[in-house]
């Protein structure tokens, strides 16, 4: 019977640890003792968030059931510049992945050139966003479509904005030495699994606003 | 720990190092509840303490409409302010009172408590949920400026686009922060209700207030972001020229009733299932037996969740829907009952040869049950399409809902109130003021929501501030039942002020109850325990001859 209450105790102590460590109120960032805490909260967060991309996906079709001709005259979209922004973006999601690898091998320089690569191709497509914005022929409110268009495209604009900066982020912190290891990465992780997340969503909506309209 | 608890072990054990870094019994001092505090208990607080006034500020508004309602014609109120008063009553009282308070405060002050963790998982997104919420009052307090909002809570277009659209759009904004404080919540609770439990308590032993909290922190999740796109779009339409609500350029207003009825209908259920998590704990304790059907009860949240992701459209059997439409939401609708009634057959089960304990806590759980009953009753009838299709947009419907989340919610609330405020507090509140409050509560309850099920059958609209003359004795009697509620909480107020100075001390344990709550000191240290308890015992295994396994235990 002692032998069993010490067993306990020293589960006991080791919860204590871990609680003191990563929950506590003066805690610090224990990344160590529950490595999966904050991802699996993102991964709670992005599908109650996919929802609202599915929320908008809903709002497209209804949309579009309510009109003969979709897109109407005029507002047609461009296909050739989203293209090639749809594959930078989802090149980078393979670019991104390289950075995850690299931190796994301790290769922090590495995982920093992946991440800014990364980073610099979520800016093209951004860059790229804007640049066709302001060569379209029609503007947010000229008809359903474009309402969709713009609300749509630029909703996702906003996440990948938002991915960049956590991008950014995760390299600013992995600049202090020691910040990031190949057991302890937990940030570089949620960043990564952010992007994938991002680019995704893209590929449904190119799909849907690009490829899908333009076929006869 | 200096309680004695029979679901924990004593040990005897040397402090581990860390203790010394953490000053275990710290309180907080009264101005770190006004601060960006990350302990989930003093965060249960700020919830509860904020929802509390945001219910005077919404009681306020109901008083106010119901004086107007004296006579049938607008000579207490402005009807354009009478109609900003309604669309903001709702809104205080769905998202500052019911919702932060159940979920927010009794949620963040006891889940961890519960489970036997040292707080959430996330503490500082647990604090940035709450700091959301008194901006999002503040935008509503400011949208007065413009006139208030004056399209109902469901602010359906397109009279939400061409009535006091400033307003509206701050409107919109204060929602979408209290529902971005929401889906924080709820990911919160999920990820500490999966991982943070002590390794003693598995999931089918944990409190049924846990398990109601799943329930509900899914449904916040599914929901809400949806939701959150129909206020975009209703905000881009007001403010950017878009179209999506306007039908004249190739939109549709019914898109709107979709997006919103989503996530609001399951709201309700929202609103009323940590409700029914506080049930479970009140009743045991006070009829002291074990909980009948715990895995019946436990399931009937999950199921209550799920069947009622896919009720919304029974609110607009007048919108022009389709017939296939009407007839696969009466069903699902009817379907929610089952598990409900599941939930009130094991309540009144677990009462049943109970020793029955009337405290102030029991008499509002036993309320509830009542109230719930005819609430649930009269939201059977209107699932029904040829009945739902008369009383529409009906006092009918005012009756219902409010005894649902009158006679529901806010009694859950009162419950959950006197059975935790020991130890919240470390004090008892009085019983006596607590069952003069009860009846007070529980008449005026009856009396201004049962007349309103007459008024709306014989056909008095909801949302006017003029009525026929020959509607006038029945209002005049809600209004005297709405005054006699003003004044219940007269006696509520008083002592849970007072109490909370010079209350008489509590234990760690005052009402003898078994869940991982009780094992700690009333109010809790920061950081819960000194050391985590372990589980030997079912959550409401009372009467039963617990000597005799802990003694197996060991």
């Amino acid at each position: 019977m002692q032998i069993q209450d010490s067993a306990i105790d020293a589960q006991e102590a080791l919860i204590q640890v871990a609680g003191h460590g990563e929950h506590g109120v003066h805690g610090d960032h224990g990344d160590h003792a529950h490595p999966d805490l904050r991802t699996m909260g993102l991964i709670t967060f992005l599908l109650s968030e996919s929802l609202m991309f599915g929320a908008l996906f809903a709002v497209y079709f209804v949309m579009k059931g309510r009109l003969g001709q979709w897109p109407p005259e005029g507002t047609e979209v461009e296909l050739l510049l989203p293209a090639l922004n749809t594959s930078v973006l989802i090149a980078s999601s393979f670019v991104i992945h390289k950075g995850e690898e690299a931190i796994k091998k301790d290769d922090v320089a590495g995982m920093q050139m992946w991440y800014l690569i990364t980073a610099a191709m979520g800016i093209f497509f951004l860059g790229g966003q804007v640049y066709e914005y302001t060569h379209l022929s029609y503007g947010l409110g000229t008809n359903t479509f474009s309402n969709c268009f713009y609300l749509m495209t630029g909703f996702h604009g906003l996440h990948v904005l938002i991915g960049v900066c956590m991008i950014l982020g995760v390299w600013w912190r992995s600049r202090q030495d020691g910040h990031y290891s190949s057991v302890k990465h937990t940030g570089i992780e949620m960043a990564e699994i952010y992007w994938h997340f991002v680019d995704v969503i893209w590929i449904i909506m190119f799909s849907l606003i690009y490829v899908l309209t333009k076929l006869p | 720990m200096t309680q004695t608890n029979p679901r924990v072990i004593a040990q005897p054990t040397p402090p581990p190092p860390e203790i010394e870094e953490v000053p275990s019994y710290r309180m907080w001092k009264w101005y770190d509840y006004f601060t960006f505090n990350v302990d989930h208990k003093l965060i249960g607080i700020q919830y509860i303490v904020m929802g509390f006034i945001f219910y005077l500020v919404g009681g306020a508004m109901a008083i106010a409409m119901r004086t107007e309602l004296r006579t049938p014609d607008p000579d207490f109120v402005d009807p354009s302010l009478y109609n900003a008063l309604l669309t903001n009553h709702g809104t205080v009282m769905i998202f500052l009172w019911v919702i932060p308070t159940t979920i927010g405060g009794f949620g963040n002050y006891f889940i961890p408590l519960m489970i036997g963790a040292r707080d959430m998982a996330f503490p500082k997104l647990n604090a940035l949920a709450f700091w959301l919420n008194p901006p999002a009052a503040l935008l509503l307090a400011v949208s007065f400026i413009y006139g208030g909002a004056q399209a109902g809570w469901t602010s359906y277009p397109p009279l939400s686009e061409i009535t006091a659209p400033q307003a509206q759009v701050l409107w919109v904004a204060a929602l979408i922060l209290i529902g971005t404080s929401s889906i924080m919540g709820s990911l919160n609770f999920l990820v500490t209700i999966w991982k943070m439990r002590v390794p003693s308590l598995p999931l089918l032993k944990m409190p049924l207030f846990c398990w109601s909290i799943i329930a509900a922190a899914v449904i916040a999740l599914i929901g809400t972001p949806p939701l959150t796109i129909g206020l975009l779009l209703l905000t881009f339409d007001i403010l950017f020229g878009t179209s999506f609500y306007k039908p004249d350029a190739g939109g549709t207003v019914v898109l709107y009733q979709h997006l919103f009825w989503f996530y609001s209908h399951p709201a309700v259920y929202l609103m009323v299932l940590p409700v029914f998590g506080v049930m479970s704990e009140v009743i045991p304790v006070y009829a002291r037996k074990p909980i009948f059907g715990y895995t019946a009860i436990a399931y009937s949240s999950l199921a209550i969740s799920f069947v009622g992701l896919f009720v919304w459209v029974h609110h607009m059997f007048t919108s022009g829907t389709a017939p296939w439409m009407r007839m696969f939401f009466t069903v699902s609708t009817l379907l929610v009952a089952i598990p409900t009634g599941v939930k009130i057959f094991s309540w009144v089960a677990t009462l049943w040869q109970g020793k029955i304990r009337y405290t102030s806590a029991m008499l509002f759980a036993v309320g509830l049950l009542s109230m719930f009953v005819f609430g649930g009753i009269t939201g059977v009838t209107l699932a029904a399409v040829p009945f739902d299709l008369h009383v529409h947009d009906s006092y009918y419907i005012v009756g219902h809902f409010h005894y649902v989340l009158f006679g529901g919610s806010v009694f859950g609330i009162y419950a959950g109130v006197y059975h935790w405020f020991p130890k919240m507090t470390g004090r008892f509140l009085d019983e006596r003021l607590g069952k003069i409050h009860f009846v007070m509560t529980f008449f005026g309850t009856h009396l201004t929501f049962l007349p309103m099920h007459n008024l709306g059958l014989s056909g008095m609209p909801r949302r006017i501030a003029m009525y026929d003359p020959q509607f006038q004795a029945l209002n005049q009697l809600c209004t005297w039942g709405a005054y006699l509620l003003a004044l219940s909480i007269v006696p509520f107020y008083f002592n849970v002020i007072y109490s909370w100075i010079k209350g008489k001390r509590s234990s760690g344990n005052p009402w003898n109850a078994l869940t991982l709550e009780w094992t700690t000191d009333s109010p809790p240290m920061i950081e819960n325990w000194e050391v985590l308890p372990v589980v030997t015992t079912g959550p409401y295994d009372y009467g039963k001859d617990r000597q005799e396994e802990v003694r197996q235990t060991d």
